[in-house]
């Protein structure tokens, strides 16, 4: 039984590099060096200010010093002068003293050994030197001025420079040993940050590779904490939601499809069947072929549409968007249909404005019209008598443009005014007409596809189905008006509007 | 009337073939594009009925290639793709008529039939159509039946204009509507037959012979009554 070792042994030497490849890391591991920089920078700024102001003492008691002695050697000779450095020399924790004659020979003092020329340059030199009282061989640094007294006498004041180096020091040590528990607190710390974010990560991934593997109800889970990763999580649900929808929505129109192609089939099917078994006279199997090929032709038709709302879902765009003339199209719709209305009982009754143009597909634009006044036809006829006129209009609305097709039949409840866009959504009222329930989807498809909206409204009694689509820019000639063409074109002419 | 049918499915080649002889045509059967253009270009043909998908060169690239030789040989596309913009396409490529297959063999015929007799038309149309004692003149927009001046709405006249024009000849529904109101979308209802029978009863009513006659399966043809 060793597989569940060697896979955690596979686990864990796969942990580290991916922990290296972590942005977790990454980013903890520039952070590390900016703030050891930050760091080194503070202290090091502390450090030389430290010694700056350390030095200035020093030197500020050296001066003193050698005017207090010059002063005493003025007054006294360097007799006076050498009693004093002999007496000062001994004192506990003293300066450096050294007088010498013009020669170099020592004459006063506690300093035993110097670098040879010291004394040749008068003004302030940082030296190794000896102590008189000293064995120690390692030598002591020290600050140290050289005055040249009458007659050629040489006085050397200096301070031991000790204390300043062991402060030094201790900020040179200071600083290491920040840098090294920046070094491992950071890298703790980004282990630990990198180890929780991509356990996270890791979470995420196996719920993804889950929804992969079907269990599309799985969803990511989230923290509370409001951080980026619970946003991300948050709209990765939502994306899933959107997903599940469409899915649920696609099961739909397949169930549907597999519903409304098999009905007429079936039927297609039942109808040849039957005509074999019981057509007795060449003319009753004429008609059941008939029959037939009318089913056919229907199932077409169901097919095209089908493809055409596919399509035109799919956002295809047409290459065959150019600028068109409504009023046009509107007008001519309404004259194809007007025949039938009559027939049906109805008036068809056109309230078009002239030079209505948007940029769109002619044949489509038509087919949506085409559906609507079908629909207002088959539908449209009022329950109790009473005016029995579909309306056809076209008119500007800022920057879009409204076509409306109304009528004053049963309308369509609230409720289902979103249901019957949907594919093969027919209303109960409904089923004795002739269709499919593809028209409306059709006609929402093509208004998405130009940028337009539809909505059916209550046209009390009756539906009013709405279509907004966006203007057509004017062509920069046109937005010139004629001379004297401003008090003609104020008023729309009257003659324009066909009457149909 | 001599027909090239370039179809690369055997079945449906054969039964194109078989429905044109048999109303009397002469079909020729060419398996794809490359051999349809070899026959094409042949020459002797009044129509071609081309598939649009076809295997070594396809129907546009044939009917494309056949305009660059000056061949202006009608040619119908027929296709499975029938969506505006494919018809749209097929017709750029310089094909003369374009039906979106399934399609009724009568629909077929009556496009493939008007094609052939476009080309025998001289260039510029008449001004005037005759058919028995009914008169259409084009240019004073006026129509008369035995002297009679009948007067018609402007889309009647135009319905009335394409029937004549094609007098002898079967029209279908969406010859009309395409031809007629220039529109080749699913009307849904038979709006076209309503219009047909406006015009009919304008045309037709207090005269002993009818003029305009309804092919059953088919549309609609204009004829004297009389023959």
């Amino acid at each position: 039984m060793t597989a569940p070792f060697e896979a955690s042994q596979r686990k864990r030497s796969k942990f580290l590099p991916t922990l290296f490849r972590t942005t977790a890391f990454k980013l903890t591991a520039a952070y590390l060096v900016i703030f050891a920089l930050f760091a080194a920078f503070v202290l090091g700024y502390v450090a030389w200010n430290a010694q700056r102001l350390l030095n200035d003492q020093i030197r500020s008691t050296i001066d003193a010093e050698i005017q207090g002695l010059a002063e005493q050697a003025r007054q006294g000779g360097i007799r006076r002068l050498v009693n004093i450095v002999e007496r000062r020399s001994r004192a506990p924790g003293a300066s450096l003293y050294l007088v010498t004659t013009p020669v170099g020979e020592r004459v006063a003092g506690n300093v035993e050994a110097i670098p040879p020329g010291t004394l040749d340059k008068t003004g302030e030199s940082e030296i190794e030197y000896a102590r008189t009282s000293e064995t120690i061989d390692t030598p002591s640094h020290a600050i140290v001025r050289v005055f040249v007294l009458p007659a050629g006498f040489r006085l050397l004041v200096g301070r031991d420079v000790e204390e300043r180096d062991r402060l030094g020091a201790v900020i040179r040590r200071a600083i290491g040993w920040s840098f090294a528990l920046i070094f491992v607190l950071g890298c703790f710390a980004s282990w630990f940050v990198a180890r929780r974010v991509l356990r996270r990560i890791d979470g995420m991934t196996e719920t993804a590779h889950g929804i992969m593997e079907g269990d599309l109800k799985g969803r990511l889970a989230i923290a509370g904490t409001g951080d980026e990763l619970d946003r991300l999580a948050l709209n990765l649900n939502a994306m899933l939601d959107r997903i599940g929808e469409l899915m649920t929505g696609m099961q739909q129109v397949t169930d549907n499809i597999a519903h409304d192609l098999k009905t007429p089939l079936t039927r297609l099917r039942n109808k040849a069947e039957e005509a074999l078994r019981t057509a007795k006279s060449p003319d009753e199997l004429r008609a059941a072929l008939d029959g037939a090929i009318e089913e056919a032709d229907n199932l077409i038709r169901v097919f095209n549409a089908l493809l055409m709302i596919a399509r035109l879902e799919a956002g295809r765009v047409s290459d065959n968007m150019v600028e068109l003339d409504l009023s046009e199209i509107v007008s001519g719709v309404a004259e194809l249909y007007e025949p039938l209305a009559e027939e049906a009982g109805l008036s068809l009754v056109g309230d078009v404005a002239p030079d209505l143009h948007i940029v769109g597909n002619r044949e489509l634009i038509g087919q949506a019209l085409a559906n609507l006044v079908d629909n207002a036809l088959k539908y449209g006829l009022p329950e109790q008598g009473g005016e029995a006129a579909v309306t056809v209009a076209a008119r500007r609305a800022g920057e879009e443009i409204e076509l409306s097709v109304a009528d004053r039949g049963a309308g369509i409840p609230e409720a289902d005014r979103g249901r019957v866009l949907d594919r093969f959504v027919r209303l109960d009222d409904s089923r004795s007409q002739p269709g499919f329930g593809l028209g409306l989807s059709m006609v929402a498809g093509v208004v998405r596809l130009h940028g337009g909206t539809l909505r059916l409204e209550d046209n009390a009694p009756g539906l009013r189905a709405v279509i907004a689509l966006p203007a057509a820019r004017p062509k920069p000639v046109e937005t010139l008006p004629p001379p004297g063409s401003e008090t003609s074109t104020a008023a729309p002419n009257p003659a324009g509007l066909p009457s149909l | 009337m001599r027909l090239l049918i370039v179809e690369d499915d055997a079945e449906a080649a054969a039964y194109l073939t078989k429905a044109f002889r048999e109303v009397g045509h002469v079909a020729d059967h060419a398996p794809d594009g490359l051999e349809g253009y070899a026959m094409a270009e042949g020459g002797g043909y009044d129509v071609l009925v081309i598939d649009r998908m076809l295997p070594r060169l396809d129907g546009l690239s044939l009917i494309r290639s056949l305009r660059e030789q000056k061949d202006e040989t009608p040619a119908l596309i027929l296709s499975a793709l029938a969506q505006v913009d494919d018809r749209v396409k097929g017709l750029r490529a310089g094909g003369d008529d374009y039906l979106p297959k399934p399609y009724a063999f009568s629909e077929l015929l009556a496009r493939v039939e008007v094609l052939a007799r476009r080309r025998g038309a001289p260039a510029a149309e008449p001004t005037t159509y005759r058919v028995g004692e009914m008169l259409l003149d084009r240019l004073a927009h006026r129509v008369t039946r035995e002297g009679q001046e009948i007067m018609l709405q402007p889309r009647e006249f135009r319905l009335l204009e394409y029937l004549m024009k094609h007098a002898g000849q079967v029209v279908t529904r969406t010859m009309l509507l395409e031809n007629v109101w220039d529109y080749h979308f699913d009307p849904q209802t038979n709006v076209i037959d309503v219009h047909v029978s406006r015009l009919r009863s304008k045309i037709d009513k207090g005269f002993e012979h009818p003029m305009i006659h309804t092919i059953r399966g088919a549309g609609y043809m204009v004829r004297d009554g009389t023959l």
